[in-house]
């Protein structure tokens, strides 16, 4: 993975003492709270409903071994020995004390790690698919791409004070596991007929209040102009975007407003300006930063030789055997396989780990996957490189720390924002709807009977949680007073994006797990074949699934 | 006289902002809105001081800045601090308009701002008067090191490093 030069290192830590400059100033009452509010912000930081929340940048979801001891050591000295993993692949701590921030941000720069633009109307974390760099289906892998876009991005002069936040996302396959077309810009790997590498830029998806899907504004732009070209789209949107009104401020807006094809038109005007100018990425910086991102050590293995063996094992383990279907891909390397650590056993929070986890989880890293990982925007952990005849030893390691829960992609492998717990934002809890769903959906036969099914559930209509592109997505509403939840059905967020529609009214807490079954009962009885839910709805319509939940009872 | 912040130094302010409904111009050097600059436009022929203009956020400066960049000063002002347009708009004047006079910061921004403003190309800031320059001037120096073109750096890191 990337590491720091002198360079990154001088640039992190000056932003640590800068941080630790305005934090004093703020306790001193030189800085006035709205004020310290954006200066906060753009580290991370957010003061919410019980304690102030720091979420911790980790670059398009990768980390080291070192980098995830050290954050089970933050958690533990600073906080409540947990953290949380978020959609956007980062991490977030939800007890730290402002006054010791600056101390956590020192620590996080020992191990090239920060908090720079977590949050704020500026640009935040890119984020890329959990397999990059070992997906069969790779054209490209994306993480040298969302390096120099990190890079570009951080302490960016002229974008710090967006009309409103502003995400990338890069996809470097054929499959998008990246959500790349609900992003402010989404950038497709491709190359064109002289085999030239290039992007295929999308802009203004997104979620939240207005969910859109992104628009094709480029379909080629040569690598080397990437920085300039993204120059171009976030200049025009600084200046043109809308700031009266928050909801309607990002740059989805703008887009729709002028349509696709003016904005395309106001960023090509733009970037002639800008174009060929030193922002033109050169040969040498592809290959620099490249060079972080080499192939692993692989063994040489003989794949039918270790498929057979791998087999008898999961033939004599029924348990392994679901874990190994649910949980591990295989991967461009014959004879290894990428495992998901699962972050959703029922009964926690999804996507939270406690300090003890985290160690294990590095423990692993070492042990079987060259010391790397990922953090997935599903809210689980990948080791991309495990040898396959490691995975019953990985699998027994990983149970014992409540790692292995076999759901992956399942209806309990649920996408969850933190909710009413702990957000202001929220309008409803989310956590306790997740975990009664888990814990009616347990018999693992049904589950994976009703195969791959995703579930996404957010507090509020900002939509944290995703639940316009789960398949089914459930939505926290306030009704005088009173939490109430959507359920929205048929999003998706593959290359053939889809929102979900909503299926009626709101229905109350006590009754959102039997509404659940109700949809999951007509699917089973109208599924063919193995068609999944997402399918089966795509061909029947919302209408059996609507009477079913609304129908009165008898 | 009041004072403000200008290439690091805390310096006299001899300019005069035109009152908005002022119905002729002071002596001296005068900062006027862009549509007082036009609305005086014959007085300001027979002006002896010096002239400069401030631009809003939303100056569509494609179609305005032409004659505007003979003038010594053109301040922008910000509403809020959070409104960045600015910044784009000072970019714009260095970068594409190779303007070299003085872009002075105006209105609602703030001291933790200064450094990302002065590498957009601001060099001089005016503070609200009870500001206390040479403490707010400890901003500019946040850092010193970056990893983008800017209007104070020709290169970007990756061609430095």
């Amino acid at each position: 993975m990337y590491r720091y030069d002198n360079y990154d290192h001088k640039i992190v830590n000056e932003r640590v003492e800068q941080f630790r400059d305005q934090t004093q100033r703020y306790l001193a009452g030189e800085i006035a709270d709205e004020e310290f509010l954006p200066l906060r912000l753009q580290n991370g930081l957010y003061v919410q409903r019980l304690a102030p929340m720091l979420r911790i940048a980790v670059p398009y979801g990768m980390l080291s071994s070192a980098q995830v001891r050290k954050l089970a050591h933050i958690s533990r000295v600073y906080d409540k020995g947990y953290v949380h993993f978020t959609t956007r692949q980062n991490i977030q701590l939800n007890w730290p004390a402002l006054e010791e921030v600056p101390d956590i941000l020192a620590e996080l720069a020992e191990v090239e790690m920060h908090a720079i633009q977590t949050s704020g109307n500026c640009i935040r974390n890119t984020t890329t698919d959990q397999f990059a760099g070992v997906a069969k289906d790779e054209i490209e892998d994306p993480r040298p791409w969302c390096e120099l876009i990190r890079q570009w991005s951080t302490l960016h002069p002229e974008f710090a004070f967006l009309p409103r936040k502003f995400k990338i996302a890069v996809c470097g396959s054929n499959e998008d596991r990246a959500a790349f077309l609900l992003h402010d810009i989404g950038l497709q790997l491709v190359k064109n007929d002289d085999g030239e590498l290039g992007f295929e830029v999308f802009v203004g998806g997104g979620l939240g209040r207005t969910p859109i899907i992104g628009s094709s504004i480029r379909k080629f732009l040569p690598k080397q102009h990437l920085l300039s070209y993204l120059d171009a789209i976030l200049r025009v949107y600084n200046r043109f975007g809308n700031r009266d009104n928050k909801y309607k401020a990002r740059i989805k807006i703008l887009v729709k407003a002028w349509t696709p094809e003016v904005f395309a038109q106001r960023v090509e005007e733009e970037w002639e300006h800008i174009k060929d100018g030193p922002s033109t990425l050169t040969d040498s910086e592809f290959a620099r930063v490249k060079s972080f991102f080499p192939l692993p050590e692989y063994k040489v293995i003989d794949g039918a030789d270790s498929a057979n063996k791998l087999a008898a094992t999961a033939d004599s383990n029924i348990a392994f055997s679901r874990w190994l279907d649910r949980n591990t891909e295989l991967q461009k390397q014959s004879g290894y396989r990428s495992v998901t650590l699962s972050l959703k056993p029922a009964g926690v929070a999804p996507g939270d780990v406690t300090d003890k986890q985290l160690e294990t989880i590095a423990d692993l890293a070492d042990r079987y996957s060259f010391g790397e990982l990922r953090a997935t925007h599903n809210q689980n952990v990948v080791l991309t490189d495990v040898i396959e005849s490691d995975l019953f030893e990985l699998w027994q390691q990983a149970k014992e720390s409540g790692l292995a829960t076999p759901n992956i992609g399942t209806i309990n492998d649920m996408i969850c924002c933190p909710g009413g717990d702990y957000c202001s934002l929220a309008n409803a809890k989310s956590i306790p709807v997740a975990e009664a769903i888990q814990r009616k959906f347990s018999d693992l036969d049904y589950v994976y009977d009703l195969g791959d099914l995703e579930l996404n559930i957010s507090g509020c209509m900002n939509a944290c949680g995703h639940h316009h592109i789960g398949h089914i997505g459930i939505l926290g509403v306030d009704k005088k007073g009173k939490e109430w939840y959507q359920i929205q059905l048929g999003g998706s967020a593959n290359k053939n994006a889809s929102l979900g529609k909503v299926l009626g009214p709101s229905l109350s807490r006590d009754q959102i797990t039997d509404g659940i079954e109700k949809l999951l009962d007509v699917y089973v009885e109208n599924r063919i074949a193995d068609e999944s839910f997402l399918n089966t709805y795509q061909r029947i319509g919302i209408e059996k699934f609507k009477e079913r939940v609304y129908a009165p009872a008898t | 006289m009041p004072q403000l912040l200008k290439d690091k130094r805390v310096i006299d302010d001899a300019w005069t902002l035109v009152d908005t409904d002022s119905q002729s111009l002071p002596d001296g050097d005068i900062l006027l809105t862009y549509s007082q600059w036009q609305t005086f436009s014959k007085q300001l022929e027979s002006h002896s001081g010096q002239i400069g203009v401030v631009i809003e956020g939303d100056a569509e400066i494609e179609d305005i800045i032409e004659p505007l960049l003979k003038l010594p000063l053109i301040a922008i002002n910000f509403p809020k601090f959070a409104d960045g347009r600015g910044f784009s708009l000072a970019t714009l004047l260095r970068e594409r308009y190779n303007f070299n006079g003085e872009i002075r910061a105006v209105g609602g921004f703030m001291r933790d701002q200064l450094y990302l403003l002065s590498r957009c190309g601001f060099n001089a800031f005016k503070f609200s008067e009870d500001t206390d320059l040479s403490e707010a001037a400890k901003s500019l120096e946040d850092f010193s090191e970056t990893y983008q073109v800017s209007a104070d750096q020709e290169k970007p890191l990756f061609r430095r490093r």
